[in-house]
């Protein structure tokens, strides 16, 4: 494996879900807050900041929360990838020398339904909006229908893959959802955009996560029990891809960029997906969860109908994905989703887990993020 | 009753019972787009494909949806992909035919079909793909 030039010594998350008339920056400086405290350091000792968000247009109001030092502090949007992009500015900040301590923040608080919005935000006419097609949700049913189609995935192993998420949210104290849906219920329940029923859909809600990262060399400063950021790697689409919101494709698609930001990840870190020992995947619906694992890397396509019949993502087996619930039982706050996914990680390295920690003695966690308009961001963590 | 397209240079309306519907892409360098874009040729796509893939649509869009209908009447409708041999994968609302009907390859014509209705009566037109009907072939 790679040497590693940035630590991971304190993460902090404040719990999605809804929140009432609670500021989303307010969240947001609650989670770097513990995340601080997880360092033992304080905000005075941050020399610089990212921050996610959607829905707060000035992310870097946070400062207002958080006592303003006047360090840099760095906007960040990349759509569902923005979790990823956040670590990965905060990180190069420590890699070009500019700081020794850096935060990475996301937070948001969407309003309830599916995202709409103006069709010209994603350069699209209004037409497709007014004829009800600027919608990211069918775009799931319909990669996902046509994938079990094409690689003998049935509609069982997208409800399993939802009770497994559930479940995992019922065993973790901060998840949004904490009650465990049988497979056959979820199977049942009423279609949102065929194949996928209500309960196989994550939901936008609110919520914030944190990270404080440090250079490697000064981490045992902090924690005896750094975490090391060995890949951070972010892809965009390619001309033609299968994305959310395309009127129409051309007849040779190229892979998603997730192929891409794996395989990117994996070179830098120097390891191959069966050396993960818990991961991360952007499960915005079932679907999502099942393409991804062979996006990924983890197994070829079609391959996941086994996987998930053998228990393979469970937290008791081979490779456990989304330990905490993911999206599905966590809800989706833009800017912090893929924050939370870094805290579960860390939080499953050093073994804190609790009832859902792995008991694979983790090495190395893997987390990924994918959404519109065709962005992939992953990372790889170690002990 | 009044009929207006929901948008100009989208797809072609019949002026007569002989005359078929047709998409208009936008040709550049050999390249088509869909829905066309400035600075290219226009392109009449064929009428004809296959389906690629599709979903249900079973809760009302939130604007700039402009359906007429509510939460409480609105209808769930079909989408789905359709490939034009030689050409592209459209995106568009599917009618004329239930989702235990559908599967991948399944032979697909263009349609207009009103989607929603104005205040003042007019009804206003979208394309969408229906399955071929009878025993016809795709158009090669």
């Amino acid at each position: 494996m790679s040497s590693p030039e940035v630590a991971i010594i304190g993460v902090g998350l404040h719990p999605f879900g809804r929140h009432g008339d609670k500021l989303c920056v307010q969240m947001g400086a609650e989670a770097t807050q513990q995340a601080l405290a997880d360092a033992g350091l304080a905000w005075s000792d941050v020399q610089v900041a990212a921050v996610g968000s959607y829905e707060v247009s000035n992310p870097d109001s946070i400062v207002g929360w958080l006592g303003p030092t006047g360090i840099p502090v760095r906007a960040v949007f990349n759509g569902c990838a923005t979790g990823g992009t956040t670590l990965q500015v905060a990180a190069q900040s420590i890699r070009l020398g500019e700081a020794d301590i850096a935060v990475a923040i996301g937070m948001d608080k969407h309003p309830r339904g599916a995202f709409g919005g103006d069709p010209a935000s994603a350069g699209l006419p209004q037409w497709y909006g007014q004829t009800g097609l600027f919608l990211t949700t069918h775009f799931f049913g319909m990669k996902i229908n046509r994938y079990m189609r094409e690689h003998g995935i049935s509609q069982e192993t997208l409800a399993k893959v939802a009770a497994k998420n559930l479940y995992n949210g019922s065993i973790t104290p901060e998840a949004w959802r904490n009650k465990p849906i049988p497979a056959e219920e979820i199977l049942n329940a009423d279609i949102v955009n065929y194949p996928l029923t209500q309960y196989m859909y994550c939901n936008p809600d609110e919520g914030a996560a944190a990270v404080v990262l440090c250079r490697a060399d000064l981490a045992h400063r902090y924690t005896s029990t750094p975490i090391f950021l060995r890949a951070s790697e972010l892809r965009t689409r390619l001309e033609g891809g299968f994305e959310v919101q395309a009127p129409s494709l051309p007849l040779e698609i190229p892979p998603s960029p997730t192929v891409a930001a794996s395989r990117a990840a994996f070179e830098a870190a120097g390891i191959g997906p069966s050396d993960v020992d818990v991961a991360q995947l952007q499960d915005t619906d079932a679907g999502s969860e099942v393409i991804h694992l062979a996006e990924s890397g983890f197994c070829a396509d079609g391959e996941q109908e086994q996987w998930i019949a053998d228990g393979l993502t469970t937290i008791a087996g081979r490779l456990p994905v989304n330990t905490d619930g993911g999206l599905i039982a966590n809800g989706e706050p833009i800017g912090a989703s893929g924050l939370r996914q870094i805290r579960e990680l860390v939080v499953q390295l050093r073994g804190q887990a609790g009832a859902r920690q792995v008991q694979n003695n983790p090495q190395v966690g893997y987390a990924h993020l994918y959404g519109a308009p065709g962005a992939s961001a992953v990372t790889i963590l170690s002990r | 009753m009044t009929q207006t397209p929901v948008a100009e240079g989208l797809f072609t309306v019949p002026s007569g019972p002989d005359e078929q519907p047709a998409l208009i892409a936008s040709e550049h360098d050999g390249r088509l787009s869909f829905p066309p874009r400035p600075g290219g040729t226009p392109y009449l796509l064929k009428r004809r494909g296959t389906l690629w893939s599709f979903t249900s649509q079973n809760f009302r869009p939130p604007v700039p949806y402009d359906g007429d209908d509510t939460v409480e009447t609105f209808q769930p409708y079909l989408v789905g992909y359709v490939e034009l041999e030689g050409e592209l994968i459209v995106e568009g609302r599917l009618t004329d035919c239930t989702i235990d009907q559908l599967e991948l390859g399944l032979p697909m014509e263009l349609r207009l079909v009103p989607y929603t209705t104005r205040p003042d009566g007019t009804e206003v037109l979208t394309y969408a793909f229906a399955p071929v009907s009878g025993d016809e072939e795709v158009a090669r």
